[in-house]
């Protein structure tokens, strides 16, 4: 008995050590400076990345090679993740969580100055670098992302040339007819959906601004219904869930290969994919190995004109970000000034800069023949847009909503179109008000 | 002869008294010692125990009160009101419905084991290589599993292809349809946890004395006679450990219909609606009370099945 009462007792206090959570981590506000003398910056700093593919073929390090050629006493190392949101996620919870990382989607936009050390204002900053605001807290910037991209349509050309299509949809419908002229004439599967990858089809959000070119689409989600009639999302949805129902995409969408359809598009096996524009190296890459020719290789916009122009929403990818707790900031700040100014990053990705006066990448000079508008969607209301998705569980930015709407579309699932779109626009509409906005 | 062995006895153990300490007086530092050893042994398990498993629940009962979102710095106290939610909202519950599959999964899986673990316990040809052809997906990784798995139900994947070499040419997507997918996943499911349960109940069958069959076949009773009346009351105690195991293993699924469909198709279950909610929506402390409530659950089942089941001691001697 009295035995018992000591382990009781024990397991007891283990019990309630925990119970006092850590609440700590209030170091706000710090700056990281730019350092005024390359050669006295020293330190050995820690950068996290989702790159694990640059980190494992050693680009990494050579981008930290040129880094030392002006920084020689930094030394840079490199940490990549393969699950980054989730991992980061746990780790921002201590203080330990590298010298350079990419600003997780989870942290709330409001506690950005608890965990990441500012670059300086955006009066200053926005001069010169596109898409500032997405990273902007009471008039500082905590992030820089490294480079830009555009959403839209990887297809084979030579497939849709075969098709007899040569120029690109400007309607939804339009678009429809030409995956039914690719299903009639070639062998190809005309729309690989990736339903079991998932994030490819939550690619499809990123349609918001593209269908009515507007810089403002943001803030619509964030007052509006996404899914009101000719709102840009329903728009994107009912574009999928057509061409799902008319049978224009894989035979069984559950067992949808990603790493595979990468190749398969490259020869042609597969026509189109909805991705963006830093899908187009990895076809390529995909092309070369497959042995096939890379300049098959297409991009286009959604199928939505404005005053007969198309529109391509430019955004940011991940930002980079100072940790606050960092020891060495001046150190990680070269980093990342270095690795977005010089160190061709956004040119070996065929990327879009994120300096304002850079040119646009080769594989966009159709839309420049084209007369495609480019537009930076305003961010301000980010972050009220994704604390509704997340009150609400719709989850835009997730792909359980998207694999729903391909279900239904197949068949899989009860219900229609119509009382699909009707649920999501209430749950939207009730997390609205309860967040209060 | 009674003298002599009686006196060799008294000097044995006057001999040996001095040798063996009595229990009585020994001294004190030997008996703080004596007490203290055992737990010396047990700190290693214990503070694993504890760090990884005690205190993490406990911080989940804490986080379970709270609106915290899984990383901000700041969380509040809400009291109850997660659970209220997690009660007030019935479509957090509809996903039970998914573990009807894998319950029914583990009825096959437990006669499947049962079966195999009576024929191999006697003597059968090539009985080891059998035992470790069924024990063997046990020991494979889950996660591997699940991506093994993909390929076998990929349209005219290995499922079609050996359903075409015997002239079943199907067209069916395995994973298409709500019921079709659960119940191929609850199949991948049986394939992979068939060989533990067979290893608990060959464990146990072959703890039963040989003397009993042998006094069995002696009596003419044949093999059957021999399950129902030998194997099955003496493996009892083992077959409720499996039936409780499968009843929980069959509420909290999770890793083959994650990595497999992710959910999608109607193939939520309850543990990957926890771990959405903790990290896709960021509702740790939504997510938190509902883990709770599943540990609940599985006591309360587990509990109501030893009430109905009580566990008596086995004699078959």
């Amino acid at each position: 008995m009295n035995r018992r009462h000591t382990l009781a007792l024990a397991v007891a206090a283990a019990l309630l050590i925990p119970g006092c959570t850590g609440t700590g981590g209030t170091t706000k506000g710090a700056d990281a400076k730019a350092p005024d003398d390359p050669s006295k910056v020293s330190g050995t700093i820690k950068v996290l990345t989702v790159r694990t593919d640059l980190v494992q073929d050693g680009t990494m390090k050579k981008y930290a090679a040129e880094f030392n050629k002006t920084y020689p006493k930094v030394n840079v190392e490199f940490e990549g993740l393969t699950n980054y949101e989730s991992e980061v996620k746990i780790r921002m919870n201590t203080e330990n969580y590298g010298d350079v990382l990419l600003i997780p989607a989870v942290i709330k936009k409001s506690d950005y100055p608890r965990f990441f050390a500012s670059l300086g204002t955006q009066a200053e900053r926005s001069e010169k670098f596109r898409f500032t605001d997405f990273t902007t807290v009471d008039g500082k910037v905590y992030g820089q992302t490294t480079n830009g991209g555009s959403p839209g349509f990887v297809y084979n050309k030579r497939v849709w040339k075969e098709a007899g299509i040569t120029e690109w949809p400007t309607t939804p419908a339009e678009f429809l007819a030409a995956l039914k002229a690719v299903k009639a004439k070639t062998d190809a599967v005309p729309y690989y959906t990736n339903f079991a990858a998932g994030w490819t089809l939550t690619s499809w959000t990123y349609v918001n601004g593209s269908v009515h070119c507007d810089t403002k689409a943001t803030d619509k989600l964030a007052e509006g219904d996404p899914w009101a009639q000719g709102a840009d999302l329903r728009v994107a949805d009912t574009l999928l869930h057509d061409t799902v129902k008319a049978g224009l995409v894989e035979k069984d969408p559950t067992t949808s290969n990603w790493e595979e359809s990468k190749p398969r598009t490259a020869k042609g096996e597969i026509a189109t994919q909805w991705l963006g524009t830093w899908a187009i190296v990895q076809f390529q890459a995909a092309a070369k190995k497959a042995g096939v020719n890379p300049d098959d290789i297409g991009f286009m916009p959604f199928p939505a004109q404005v005053d007969g122009k198309f529109c391509a929403v430019v955004s940011p990818d991940y930002h980079q970000a100072v940790n606050v707790h960092s020891k060495h900031k001046e150190a990680a700040r070269a980093w990342i000034d270095w690795f977005t100014e010089k160190s061709g990053y956004v040119r070996d990705n065929l990327a879009i800069s994120p300096l304002k006066d850079a040119p646009l990448p080769d594989v966009m000079r159709p839309y420049e023949e084209a007369g495609v508008r480019f537009i930076e969607v305003d961010d301000t209301k980010g972050a009220q847009v994704k604390n509704i998705d997340n009150q609400s569980e719709v989850g835009i930015y997730a792909p359980e909503y998207r694999q729903n709407l391909v279900d239904l579309a197949r068949g899989a699932r009860k219900g229609s179109l119509d009382s699909f779109f009707a649920d999501l626009s209430k749950r939207w509409a009730e997390a609205r008000e309860s967040a209060g906005s | 002869m009674t003298d002599t062995t009686e006196k060799a006895a008294v000097k044995t153990a006057t001999g040996a008294a001095p040798a063996a300490p009595a229990p009585a007086p020994a001294p004190r530092g030997t008996r703080v010692w004596r007490g203290v050893t055992p737990w010396l042994f047990l700190i290693a398990p214990l503070a694993l125990l504890i760090v990884f498993t005690y205190a993490p629940i406990a911080n989940m009962v804490a986080y379970s009160f709270t609106d915290w979102d899984g990383v901000s710095p700041e969380l509040h106290y809400t009291g109850a009101e997660n659970y209220t939610e997690i009660f007030t909202r019935e479509d957090l519950f509809r996903v039970f419905f998914v573990s009807g599959y894998y319950l029914a999964a583990s009825a096959v899986q437990i006669v499947a084991a049962l079966y195999f673990a009576t024929v191999l316990s006697f003597n059968v040809r090539f009985r080891n290589f059998f035992k470790g052809v069924l024990f063997f997906p046990y020991l494979i990784n889950g996660v591997a599993i699940g991506f093994v798995f993909l390929y076998f139900f990929q349209d005219g994947g290995t499922l079609d292809s050996v359903l075409g070499l015997l002239g079943h040419h199907t067209d069916h997507a395995w994973l298409g349809t709500p019921a079709s997918a659960n119940t191929s996943l609850a199949g991948v499911s049986i394939w992979r946890y068939l060989g533990l349960n067979f290893v608990l109940f060959l464990g146990a069958i072959q703890s039963i004395p040989g003397e009993l069959y042998e006094a069995a076949e002696l009596d003419g009773a044949n093999r059957w006679h021999q399950f129902r009346y030998i194997i099955a009351p003496g493996i009892k105690p083992v077959l409720t450990l499996t039936v409780i195991l499968s009843v929980s293993g069959s509420l909290s699924a999770f890793e083959i219909p994650y990595i497999m469909t992710g959910g999608a198709t109607g193939t939520e279950t309850f543990v990957i609606q926890t771990v959405n909610l903790a990290f896709r929506f960021n509702k740790t402390g939504l997510a938190s009370a509902a883990a709770v409530v599943l540990l609940l659950i599985i006591l309360l089942v587990t509990w109501i099945q030893r009430r109905l089941v009580p566990d008596d001691k086995v004699d078959l001697v």
